[in-house]
């Protein structure tokens, strides 16, 4: 009797399938990256799939320009050091008008992330996008297939979806058409934060706690990554306060919310998470929007 | 609620010990599903909360939607916590299959929870196809219904051993042992019937928790496991592919450089080791596996369940599709199979039509015969039938137009279990499971012939073709054929004329208009193409050939190249217009049914080799154009 795979060990060999048959299918498939715990797991489980190759696909980067520091600094080295083409984008009008998290609120998401990730697609022809969402995040992503299709419009219809049967997926799609991946669809924050434990997979340190800058806004706190930038922004210079702090999950600097939080090893902050009351997006304003639909329609409007 | 207090404990006091145990947990995938209102969605909740996987602030979210649109009053609706998508919420059902993750201290789980109405089998396959375990709930107030029959019928259809019972609403039935013996024998003598040999039930109630975590003390006279007890230890059977032969069927070759070459894939069944012996199918040569290679290190085994990367010590061909297997006992390939077949599309199964099979990894052309028999899911009756429907469950021949490897869906899934995909709209229009291969694939065997058909076209001077033209009714096909035809005869060349019209006084007298005739028809006409192709003609043909699929389906049937699609692009009003045979006329009248542009579509090529148009240019001028574009003939 040979040993049972772990759980770990099947979801890693799931997600390795998964991106195997894009890369045969695909004419032209790029990896979303956004430098976050899960893209992490993602870039590492793609270099898994095609080793000794490097992955056979670029790395892209849907950026607003507000993102950490330390984030800009980890995705320029993971490039490096995986090999991979990296590709960053912009969406020139949100640069043009100026958009920002403060004075903007909802539009920031949609201008920047939104409308940033169709352009990009639509500029390099892509028909095939990797993304780290995961079923345990939110409601409708529970129901979304891991091979999911986008119209030409990149909207999601989540009525008519393929059915996907044992580990059969069918990337035919016709001309326009693309199709979003998400090969750790089964996966549960537990489980990165396992797999990146036993697989030493390079994460952005504002994971864990340290002491930080840290203003407060609208109830809630965030860390002052760019003082110079905030100030110019709000008209003022925020309250600064020094503060043991991390974060549970990444985005823009001023739309993630800090926890107080001592946790500065990765078994802490996996102690922390699972002792912890609230979700994980929690931290995040976006999905309050539009009461509890607002990610189902965020994604049919061709959000990731 | 011990377990989940001692686990909590162990996170707090030692989280590196926590992690250890939950590093070293196996899955367990199963679904749950019933009859509407059964719980289904309700019990998930439960398990949810009773493993702690709900948080304090989805919590507090779930009591007030709870009060908006739950069903259960003031108490807390579990089912709130799984309904996710909008139109769900709405109507209070569940339309598509949700996946839901716990732990327990043995366990991680991932449970979909899959739709109850019939118009979703489709959904509830899908979510079967994946699974190690099935809870069949019943409503114990209800007993066995039409839903649970069909449910457990397509459970052991889609080859799920493990088959809980889980009588539910207990608490509405006074917790009465005497009702839920009596559910039991009546499944039992149900399940028996359709070779379920054995599962497991237990009384239960997902709103209240009786023995859902903990024994409940409403049911002293249950004796038997909990749901968690029972899905904690059930044996997964995936596991046992270890113990089967090995195959790996290949995803991707692996080429950094000149100096390697890998082949990745997922191990299906058994396991390997450097220097075992293998044998790379359908090609049936032999190697020995020199490393299995990963980020990490090479490996000194891998097992079934497993992606891997594996070098051969031999330079032998193998690619996408193929599979690698152990030598001294390989898996078969064949063409010609016996399935059953679930149809998932709006549009019904087209007998004959060209449909992509996918298997494993490999993609080929099939069709699909007259179904033998369609199974009523909720009587088990075999029904005759034309074709099958949506939701449909039939046995039915295939035939691909290759040999594809594979092994009976029973022994092992991923060289047995198939979708097929349709060409043009490309969506996933079923599902299948490979019974066995017929053994008439096995005894046919091509003739192979010393006059090759290089040697056919050679004699005559010329390169083998055939000219299909395309287009509507009194467009002007067999009028310009006849044109090309005359010229190239003037040329010397080799040529025959196939016609509509002709063709169907004789080889084809016994076909109707229907759309599955009209298949039939293009079917023999491109067998019979081709037969003269290999003689080395040029092969005209004139056909309304009205469908994309069939017209590729004939250019498949030829070597590159020999197929030349010819668009006759006469607009609609004006074939109408000349009506040279009076049909159009007929149609408009209503006296001729399935008329190709009154009341049947024609799908006109995107991208035709050669386009005339009879608007534009007379037939000579078109022969003409035409023949200009297939220069040089030889």
């Amino acid at each position: 009797m040979t040993r049972s795979l772990t759980h770990l060990e099947r979801l890693e060999a799931e997600a390795i399938h998964i991106m195997r048959e894009v890369v045969a299918q695909a004419d032209k498939p790029v990896m979303l990256y956004s430098v976050g715990k899960d893209s992490a797991v993602m870039l590492h489980l793609a270099r898994k799939a095609f080793y000794p190759s490097p992955p056979p696909f670029p790395l892209l980067h849907v950026d607003t320009t507000w993102k950490f520091k330390d984030m800009y600094a980890l995705r320029d080295r993971m490039a490096r050091e995986s090999g991979m083409e990296l590709l960053v984008y912009q969406n020139p009008e949100a640069t043009e008008r100026g958009i920002n998290p403060f004075d903007h609120g909802p539009l920031h998401t949609d201008m920047w992330k939104t409308e940033g990730l169709k352009q990009a697609l639509d500029l390099h022809g892509f028909d095939a996008a990797f993304g780290g969402a995961r079923r345990d995040e939110e409601k409708s992503r529970a129901k979304e297939r891991i091979f999911s299709f986008r119209t030409a419009s990149h909207s999601w219809d989540p009525k008519n979806q393929r059915p996907e049967l044992w580990n059969l997926y069918n990337a035919r799609k016709n001309k326009g058409e693309s199709i979003r991946v998400f090969p750790i669809s089964n996966w549960t924050e537990l489980d990165i934060w396992q797999y990146i434990q036993l697989n030493d997979v390079p994460i952005v340190p504002l994971y864990f706690a340290a002491v930080r800058p840290t203003f407060e806004w609208e109830g809630q706190m965030f860390m002052a990554d760019d003082i110079d930038r905030l100030t110019k922004v709000l008209g003022r210079t925020p309250e600064i306060t020094e503060r043991s702090i991390r974060f549970r999950t990444l985005g823009c600097f001023p739309l993630t919310g800090a926890v107080e939080s001592t946790a500065s090893t990765l078994s802490e902050v996996i102690q922390e998470t699972l002792l912890t009351t609230t979700s994980e997006r929690q931290g995040r304003v976006i999905d309050k929007d539009a009461g509890g639909a607002g990610m189902e329609k965020k994604k049919q409007e061709g959000y990731f | 609620m011990d377990a989940v207090y001692q686990t909590e404990a162990l996170i707090a006091e030692d989280i590196d010990a926590y992690l250890d145990v939950h590093q070293h947990k196996t899955m367990l995938r199963f679904i749950t599903c019933g009859s509407v209102d059964d719980g289904k969605s309700t019990l998930i909740g439960r398990l949810l909360y009773d493993s702690k996987m709900i948080f304090e602030d989805q919590l507090a979210a779930l009591e007030s939607d709870s009060k908006k649109v739950g069903t259960q009053g003031q108490e807390i609706d579990f089912a709130l916590l799984v309904d996710g998508l909008a139109a769900e919420r709405e109507q209070g059902i569940t339309i598509d299959v949700a996946y839901r993750f716990f732990n327990t201290e043995k366990r991680k789980f991932i449970v979909a929870d899959c739709p109850g109405h019939e118009q979703y089998t489709r959904n509830m396959v899908t979510g079967a196809s994946t699974a190690d375990l099935a809870v069949i709930l019943i409503d114990a107030r209800k007993g066995v219904l039409v839903q649970t029959r069909r449910h457990s019928y397509l459970c052991q259809l889609i080859g799920i051993r493990n088959i809980v019972l889980a009588v539910n609403k207990m608490d509405l039935v006074d917790y009465d042992q005497a009702r839920f013996d009596a559910i039991v024998a009546e499944y039992r003598a149900f399940a028996q019937s359709i070779g379920i040999e054995s599962f497991t039930a237990m009384p239960i109630s997902g709103f209240k928790g009786d023995n859902i975590t903990t024994r409940s003390d409403n049911t002293p006279w249950y004796s038997g496991p909990t749901l968690i007890d029972h899905l904690e230890t059930v044996e997964v059977l995936s596991s046992l592919d270890a113990d089967k032969p090995f195959r790996l069927p290949v995803q991707w070759v692996n080429r950094p450089n000149l100096d390697f070459r890998g082949f990745s894939g997922l191990i299906s069944t058994g396991s390997v080791k450097p220097g075992d012996t293998v044998r790379v199918l359908p090609s049936g040569k032999t190697s020995t596996v020199s490393r299995i290679v990963t980020l990490d290190g090479d490996l000194d085994e891998a097992v079934a369940g497993q992606s891997v990367t594996l070098t051969l010590a031999d330079e032998i061909d193998c690619s996408r599709g193929d599979v690698i297997a152990t030598a001294d006992n390989p898996p078969q390939a064949a063409d010609q199979f016996e399935a059953t077949i679930v149809w998932m599309d709006d549009d019904a199964m087209l007998v004959g039509r060209s449909y992509w099979l996918k298997l494993g990894t490999q993609t080929v052309s099939v069709t699909v015969q007259q179904p033998k028999y369609t199974i009523n899911v909720n009587t088990l009756e075999q029904l005759a039938a034309k074709t099958l429907e949506l939701n449909a469950i039939g046995v039915a021949e295939i035939a691909t137009d290759k040999p594809i490897v594979f092994e009976p869906y029973a022994q092992n899934r991923a060289l047995g279990g198939f979708i097929l995909i349709d060409k043009l709209t490309n969506r996933t229009v079923g599902a299948g499971m490979l019974h066995f291969s017929l053994r008439r694939a096995q005894n046919v065997h091509w003739q192979a012939t010393d006059v090759t058909r290089e040697v056919h076209a050679d004699l005559k001077n010329q390169k083998a073709k055939v000219l299909w033209f395309t287009g509507l009714s009194g467009s002007g096909k067999s009028t310009i054929a006849n044109e090309v035809e005359k010229t190239l005869s003037v040329m010397n060349r080799h040529t025959f004329l196939l016609d509509g019209d002709n063709v169907r006084h004789g080889l084809n007298r016994d076909l109707g208009f229907t759309e599955a005739d009209r298949i039939e028809n293009i079917r023999r006409v491109g067998e019979v193409a081709k037969l003269m192709a290999d003689a080395g003609l040029i092969v005209l043909t004139a056909f309304i050939s009205p469908f994309r699929a069939e017209r590729d389906m004939v250019r498949q049937m030829l070597p590159e190249g020999e197929f030349v699609e010819i668009f006759v692009d006469t607009p609609l009003e004006v074939a109408e217009a000349r009506d040279v045979k009076g049909l159009y006329k007929k149609a408009r009248a209503g006296n001729l049914k399935n008329f190709t542009g009154i009341d049947s579509p024609y799908e006109p090529p995107e991208n035709p080799d050669i386009r005339v148009n009879t608007v534009e240019m007379t037939p000579a001028e078109a022969a003409e154009f035409i023949i200009r574009q297939l220069m040089p003939l030889k």
